[in-house]
């Protein structure tokens, strides 16, 4: 088999891994990199839960190529905490209780970001089109979208008073 | 907020050693034979047969105070994870923060049939109490010995037993009870507390596992990695009910690296590796025998009929052929659904290592006692020899009850010694999905000419039976299902069905309250006025007139042109009324949702922030079977295999959403995580109904099929 080394930016670390040349990223992340957060959902890029941030951007992890992210930064569920601090996206789906099962969260979140990236302001209508191609099925939309709109205008709920309002 | 962990030990192989390890002192064992050999509670019907009556088995107080709760269900997104620390919390008199969960562990948990039917809350939930109080009022006599203070003078909080009259006499459960079995037991009934004790039930509390689920941290079946794990990938048909004729695995036992198990009907490759062992299977060539068989969802209601399936009486009262002869109006009609998936977000996954003779198994199951025995059949060893962990479950629904991947991982393991993972592909998933029934159900009734329903005769194929009975006061009717249950007669289903989200009532909600408002519309009277003058069930009238009054509906007779449609239910123990509020494009057919207001009554409330999150999702869930969903198939074979020919909700067909519980303290709890769905294939019905004056008696109301009943109408 036709190995290739690669070498990337894994969460800010320098990773190199030798991998077969049409081996997903998905793959590689959940495998040798044990970086479980990126997670399987559909394997077509119909769902949403793999999205991991390449350079930045949201990128569905089962359909890219782990050779293509030569040289880039990738960025897992894992990695978006810095220092322990959690990203305000992070941090607002907590306050918001914008979860249940938690499958599809990371692909959410990481979602997410890269909307907020393009557009940091966005409308309920920017956020909803912006995540229309990320599936949940425990129907946790309506605080998705509220930890989303929450987390790009800084008002974020802290927890406590999160767990006092209805 | 604190980081509610559900643990997973790994590695901790008996209940022996789990102790140890958390009393961190040596301590010793008082029992022999294991959970199940306690004396246990016999209540078949509520899923406790098997519990032990020993309060140990569900809680350990460690050194430091933490308080382990142990639960045979499992947190797979409906939120009991929170509610049941805040019912331990609450009663032992412990900080909800100071709770850890550890859930569906079979080693060391006490024995549970499975996390569904709403039953967590309700029937889980009085024997936790009822042995967090125990527990309690033993660590009070054990403070007032070891306080030298009577047990009257003694008050507990958050762990701490305290003198009231000197506060500065204390002891702590840590103390007392140094991760210990308590050997103490009550001689008198232990008390649970009056809603209007709760410190911590009642309360709105986040999710307990959130800090995991937004970091990646949380643990799913397939997300477990182990040394020298396969990830195994399994030969399927392409069609249910066909049959291997022959096999070729040569090509895939060249490739690097791939072992191959070939044991009867069961052909798996195994890698180390998921796409390695996907890409070995590629190389296995077989043959099936496939059955011919036509029939599709447009053919299956005809299909399903010549099966006959045997029929059984609910309810029955009055004479029917004297409320036809009271009726002024009357209808029949006949109301359809096809097939719908459950397509949680995690497929079923399953992961299993041998180790000294015993298997241990993680699993993504809603019953992994069930899981454990089906092992051990298939397996032909002791259920001791197997256990198994439940790790997160990223979805369920009611789909992940039969365990096939677990036995097949279990199988594997054995036979090759390793350790093996078994994760479906999302085609997997579709394909072995136990769909929630095609079904029909034919209702005739009338209506007299004061607007009273005067009959109703009522006959459910294929749903089963919950939610079929009628739910109004009306003097001649008869309810029948068939089958009572939602299994079809063998052969029937063209695959395999099972429980979806509170089985069957969905079906017989969409149908009855179709029917209840085509009467409303005969009869001239406006759909919530109808259902209350011939409603008689106090909480269902009450819960009707909530959702009215939060909606802000003013009567009328439907087809009122204002998209505008209501439905009633009862599910689990609880009511809900909900009103939806639809734009029909009559070009299209397509249906948009504008807004679902939802009331539920369900008794005590534990978190009222998890019942309104569980309502939301009813609503998000319910808008795919009312809408978008129905399995496609041609016979045995499943033509859905994704989610590009299989339309799950999305974030744009949201509605804006208004849910209220309404207080109701003096019932005990009721369940929540099913009741709100089962209303919103009905309300909007009746909501397209009005808006466009078409009737549609199948679901789901796709825009073709709201085109082709405007055209009719």
């Amino acid at each position: 088999m036709n190995k290739t080394r690669i070498g990337f930016i894994l969460n800010g670390n320098p990773v190199h891994l030798e991998i077969d040349g049409d081996r997903k990223l998905l793959w590689a992340l959940r495998t040798e990199l044990e970086l479980t957060g990126t997670k399987y959902g559909c394997g077509k890029g119909q769902c949403g839960a793999c999205t991991v941030l390449i350079d930045d951007q949201p990128v569905r992890s089962c359909l890219i190529g782990a050779a293509s992210v030569e040289g880039k930064n990738v960025t897992t569920i894992e990695g978006l905490a810095k220092q322990e601090k959690l990203h305000p996206l992070q941090a607002s789906f907590m306050a918001n209780d914008a979860l249940q099962c938690g499958f599809c969260t990371p692909g959410m979140i990481l979602t997410a970001y890269g909307l907020l990236k393009s557009t940091p302001n966005p409308s309920r209508e920017d956020i909803t089109r912006g995540m229309d191609k990320n599936l949940c099925r425990c129907g946790a939309h309506p605080r998705i979208i509220d930890a989303i709109e929450n987390a790009s205008a800084g008002t974020v709920p802290a927890p406590d008073q999160a767990n006092n309002h209805d | 907020m604190t980081e509610r962990r559900a643990e997973n030990p790994a590695g901790r192989s008996s209940r022996r050693t789990f102790l140890k390890q958390f009393a961190g002192v040596t301590v010793f064992v008082a029992f022999g034979g294991g959970l199940a050999a306690q004396e246990s509670i016999d209540s078949e019907k509520t899923g406790r047969k098997g519990l032990p009556s020993d309060f140990n088995a569900f809680l350990n107080i460690k050194a430091d105070g933490r308080v382990t709760c142990f639960t045979g269900k499992i947190e797979m997104g409906q939120g009991v994870i929170t509610s049941l620390a805040q019912m331990l919390a609450d009663e032992l008199d412990v900080a909800y923060e100071q709770v850890d969960m550890l859930m569906g562990d079979t080693d060391l948990c006490p024995w549970d049939a499975g996390t569904w039917g709403s039953m967590t809350t309700r029937f889980f939930g009085p024997p936790l109490r009822t042995a967090a109080v125990e527990a309690r009022a033993v660590l009070l006599e054990l403070a007032s010995e070891k306080l030298a203070v009577p047990s009257a003078r003694l008050a507990a909080h958050e762990g701490v037993i305290f003198d009231r009259e000197n506060p500065q006499q204390r002891v702590t459960y840590g103390q007392l009870a140094q991760g210990r079995q308590i050997e103490r037991h009550l001689t008198v009934d232990a008390e649970l507390k009056d809603a209007s004790q709760f410190r911590v039930m009642g309360k709105p509390m986040l999710r307990g596992d959130s800090l995991e689920k937004v970091t990646g941290k949380a643990k799913y079946t397939a997300d477990i990695r182990l040394p020298g794990m396969l990830y195994a990938q399994v030969l399927r048909p392409p069609a249910h009910g066909a049959k291997l004729t022959s096999v070729d695995t040569s090509r895939a036992r060249a490739m690097d690296g791939v072992h191959v198990v070939e044991d009867g009907e069961l052909v798996a490759v195994l890698h180390a590796s998921p796409d390695g062992a996907s890409e070995a299977l590629g190389l296995v060539q077989a043959k099936f025998d496939v059955p011919k068989s036509a029939v599709s969802k447009e053919t299956i209601h005809q299909h399903l009929r010549t099966f006959q399936p045997k029929l059984s009486v609910i309810e029955q009262d009055g004479d029917l052929a004297d409320g036809k002869e009271a009726a002024q109006h009357s209808a029949e009609t006949t109301f359809q659904d096809g097939y719908v998936a459950h397509s949680p977000m995690e497929t079923h996954a399953a992961l299993a290592k041998l180790e000294d003779g015993k298997l241990t198994v993680w699993a993504s199951t809603q019953n992994p006692f069930g899981a454990r025995d089906q092992v051990a059949e298939a397996l032909g060893i002791p259920a001791e020899k197997v256990r198994v962990i439940t790790p997160f479950v990223g979805g369920a629904f009611g789909g992940k009850t039969n365990n096939m991947q677990v036995v097949e991982a279990a199988r594997l393991a054995m036979a090759l010694k390793k350790t093996v993972q078994v994760m479906y592909s999302r085609e997997e998933e579709f394909f072995f999905d136990h769909f929630r029934p095609a079904a029909e159900i034919r209702i005739a009734s009338g209506v007299d000419s004061k607007g009273k329903l005067t009959f109703w005769d009522y006959d459910v194929a294929y749903a089963g039976a919950r939610g079929a009975e009628h739910l109004y006061a009306i003097p001649n009717h008869r309810v029948a299902a068939r089958p009572r249950q939602w299994h079809g007669p063998p052969g029937s289903h063209p695959f395999a069905t099972g429980a979806w989200r509170a089985p069957g009532n969905s079906s017989n909600a969409f149908a009855r309250e179709s029917q209840v408002d085509i009467m409303a519309s005969m009869a001239g009277i406006d759909p919530i006025q109808f259902r209350l003058q011939n409603l008689d069930d106090p909480r269902m009238v009450r819960t009707l007139k909530a959702v009215a009054e939060q909606f802000g509906w003013s009567p009328a007779i439907s087809p009122a042109r204002r998209g505008l449609g209501v439905a009633c239910g009862a599910d689990a123990g609880s009511y809900v009324a909900m009103i939806a509020q639809v734009t029909v494009d009559e070009e299209s057919g397509n249906t948009r949702v504008d807004r679902i207001v939802c009331a539920q009554e369900m008794g005590i409330v534990i978190n009222p922030q998890g019942a309104k999150i569980q309502m939301e999702g009813c609503i998000m869930m319910g808008l795919g079977y009312a809408l978008y969903e129905e399995v496609e198939f041609s016979g045995g074979q499943v033509l859905s295999t994704g989610f590009h020919n299989y339309h799950l909700p999305r974030f744009s067909h949201m509605p804006k959403i208004e849910t209220h519980i309404l207080e109701a303290n003096d019932i005990p709890p009721q369940g929540g995580g099913e009741p709100a769905i089962i209303v919103v294939g009905a309300a909007i019905a009746n909501a397209i109904h009005d808006a466009t004056g078409a009737r549609l008696t199948r679901m789901a109301m796709t825009a073709e099929r709201v085109r082709a009943a405007i055209g009719t109408a």
